[in-house]
């Protein structure tokens, strides 16, 4: 989840059926000192990034940066064609007219911003076409919520307080997971 | 935490039984089996449209334009008045998804799937015209600013034409990720539910491996928010300059500063109508009256008449200017409209663009399906006139008196019209069998704050 995560081979996780006892499983669950490594949801659950910690996403830092070069790409490209490189007389019109210049820049800033982040965005969220996803269970894209810990570097007294923790949260399932 | 909006507020979803599991299955179902009869027969009658437009785009691009109706006096008709009415149906989705999200319509999310494909498949079909109008599409790499050897000669960057390729492309791109990105986790939804390999295969190659994770999400949710940010100024930005290639030209009747916004609103309203006609049938033939419900019609046919009345002020303003211009050109440009040649065509548009949608002030009437369906007929017609009535009476009788003209269609201009139709419904069809029709994830993030389910469960607990 958070930068540099490691992945797992083992997990266990439990499930819920609904988003009001999954938010307060998060809450009872991070209390105890225990931090969630993946949380599943079938839509985006509102309020869910304060009550496991998580950073704010900086995605709309790039946006910002790609639409300035944009910005600054339709800027300079148009400038050199209409002004240096070979300027041509449209209509009595001066050859920099800046006014005439706002849709395009305009255009390709949006473009620029929008593009840029959508790539940004499937970078950073390990999206590809044909990616094989690693799920805990098929169930969280339907109609559960689960809340995942990776087990590799844990005893298995470890496993035991986090199994443990689950079901006192409420959890419905506990099951764990091993992927290849 | 989820909590009920409101007990006495109309519920999006219906049905007292819903659950999430049962919100997938009434989406996704319409994916899985084979299609039904209809959707046959309509998929026969489309694809019969799309040969047509083949035909007819063919023997264009093999004869030269001279096969349209153009004359020297009226030089761009049909083939723009398409483009322009696609553009303008093309408005509507991400008018839905982005403004209605900033807006926190939650009745958006019904029907914002669907809209955004209509919009992408509609800038399909516009995009072509400007491309076979030109006569030589296979110079069409000419509207690309590259230096050519004879130069090195650039495009014209004062050009609202190129404006225009630089913003419809944009438009397609930007809606194209906007739509796409929302896919990604209701594709994920279907192949977690696939019984064979093939199926599980490609929808997880469509889905790009999604997991929804609380990450994911929240990345998700930031894309979408910034997308709607961006795509709110870009959707005005859009119908702007395909209004600038009329009003920065010197023609009476298109020398007019009221036509960027008179073009948005008619694009919006041209819109709207078009994704109630798709969505009154969608959700009969797909079951999918829960989703899209009386209210979703509702609040659509307000916003028809909201801008329905916006483009009839319009209207009546550039009548008044043009009286008050004291510009005798300007003056005859619109008593031509409204009494000349071409007086069936305006009157067409003022009826059915100013005059019936005022219906919808009545609440009877705008929750009214039959009503409805045929109002959302009318209003693509009378913005498929507005467009006519704008390009060629300001044309057809120009400052020569000797070279006034009629304009009339051959079988050519009309094939290809047609023919885009075909076009439009073919990729609509694929996308309402293959695809999700409706955000599954959107809907069901409302689904415990102004469902009927949980409205009833709220009372239950109350008691």
């Amino acid at each position: 989840m958070n930068k540099g995560k490691k992945e797992h081979k083992n997990y266990i996780y439990g499930i819920y059926s609904h988003e009001d006892n999954f938010l307060n499983a998060i809450d009872s669950i991070r209390s105890n000192g225990v931090e969630i490594d993946d949380a599943y949801s079938p839509f985006p659950v509102h309020g869910i990034d304060e009550k496991l910690g998580l950073e704010e996403t900086q995605l709309h830092t790039a946006g910002f940066v790609l639409g300035l070069t944009g910005t600054f790409t339709a800027l300079g490209v148009i400038t050199w064609i209409s002004f240096i490189n070979y300027p041509t007389i449209f209509g009595g019109k001066p050859f920099w007219g800046l006014p005439a210049f706002v849709p395009i820049i305009f255009e390709l800033t949006i473009l620029m911003a929008a593009v840029g982040m959508f790539f940004v965005y499937i970078k950073r969220n390990e999206l590809f076409p044909g990616k094989i996803p690693l799920m805990v269970d098929e169930r969280t894209t339907d109609d559960k919520f689960a809340l995942a810990f990776g087990t590799d570097d844990m005893s298995s007294d470890n496993v035991d307080k986090i199994k443990g923790l689950l079901q006192s949260s409420g959890a419905e399932e506990v099951h764990t997971k091993s992927f290849e | 935490m989820s909590h009920v909006d409101s007990l006495i507020r109309e519920p999006l979803i219906l049905g007292k039984d819903k659950t999430y599991r049962k919100i997938t299955d009434d989406i996704v179902r319409n994916t899985e089996g084979n299609p039904p009869r209809e959707w046959w027969i309509a998929f026969a009658i489309a694809v019969l449209g799309l040969l047509l437009y083949f035909v007819a785009v063919g023997w264009t691009i093999f004869k030269g334009i001279g096969v349209w109706g153009l004359q020297k006096t009226v030089n761009w008709a049909w083939d723009i008045t398409n483009f322009v009415w696609w553009v303008g149906i093309g408005h509507a989705g991400t008018l839905i998804s982005a403004v209605l999200l900033l807006f926190r319509q939650k009745w958006r999310t019904g029907i914002n799937r669907a809209a955004e494909a209509m919009t992408i498949f509609a800038v399909i079909c516009a995009g072509q015209f400007p491309l076979i109008h030109m006569g030589r599409i296979w110079q069409g790499f000419f509207i690309f600013p590259y230096a050519n050897t004879r130069g090195p000669l650039w495009v014209n960057f004062n050009s609202p034409l190129l404006w225009d390729v630089f913003a419809i492309s944009t438009y397609f791109t930007v809606s194209l990720l906007f739509w796409y990105s929302g896919l990604m986790p209701d594709f994920a939804t279907i192949r977690d539910r696939a019984k064979t390999k093939k199926r599980k295969f490609i929808y997880n190659v469509l889905s790009f491996g999604w997991r929804g994770t609380a990450k994911q999400w929240s990345r998700f949710e930031s894309l979408s928010l910034i997308l709607a940010g961006l795509s709110t100024p870009l959707v005005l930005s859009v119908h702007t300059i395909v209004s600038f290639d009329f009003a920065t030209s010197v023609i009476p009747g298109w020398h007019t500063t009221i036509f960027p916004p008179y073009f948005v609103a008619g694009a919006i309203f041209s819109g709207f109508a078009m994704v109630q006609t798709l969505m009154l049938i969608a959700r009969k033939v797909q079951k999918l009256e829960d989703y899209i419900t009386i209210a979703h019609i509702e609040s659509m046919n307000k916003v028809i008449v909201l801008t329905g009345s916006i483009v009839g002020i319009a209207y009546i303003t550039e009548l008044f200017i043009a009286w008050y211009s004291g510009y005798l050109y300007e003056q005859y440009a619109f008593y031509n409209r409204a009494f000349g040649d071409y007086y069936w065509a305006y009157w067409s548009m003022m009826t059915c663009n100013v005059l019936s949608p005022q219906l919808f002030w009545f609440k009877k009437f705008r929750r009214s399906i039959f009503v409805s369906f045929f109002m959302s007929i009318f209003v693509n017609i009378g913005m498929w006139f507005e467009r006519f009535v704008i390009i060629v009476t300001s044309l057809h009788k120009d400052f020569l008196v000797s070279s006034w003209n009629y304009f009339s269609p051959t079988w050519v201009d009309i094939a290809i019209f047609i023919g885009s139709l075909g076009l439009f419904f073919t990729l609509f069809l694929l996308f309402a069998r293959t695809f999700p029709v409706i955000a599954i994830a959107e809907v069901k993030s409302i689904f415990s704050s102004i469902s009927e389910a949980a409205q009833e469960k709220e009372r239950n607990n109350k008691h």
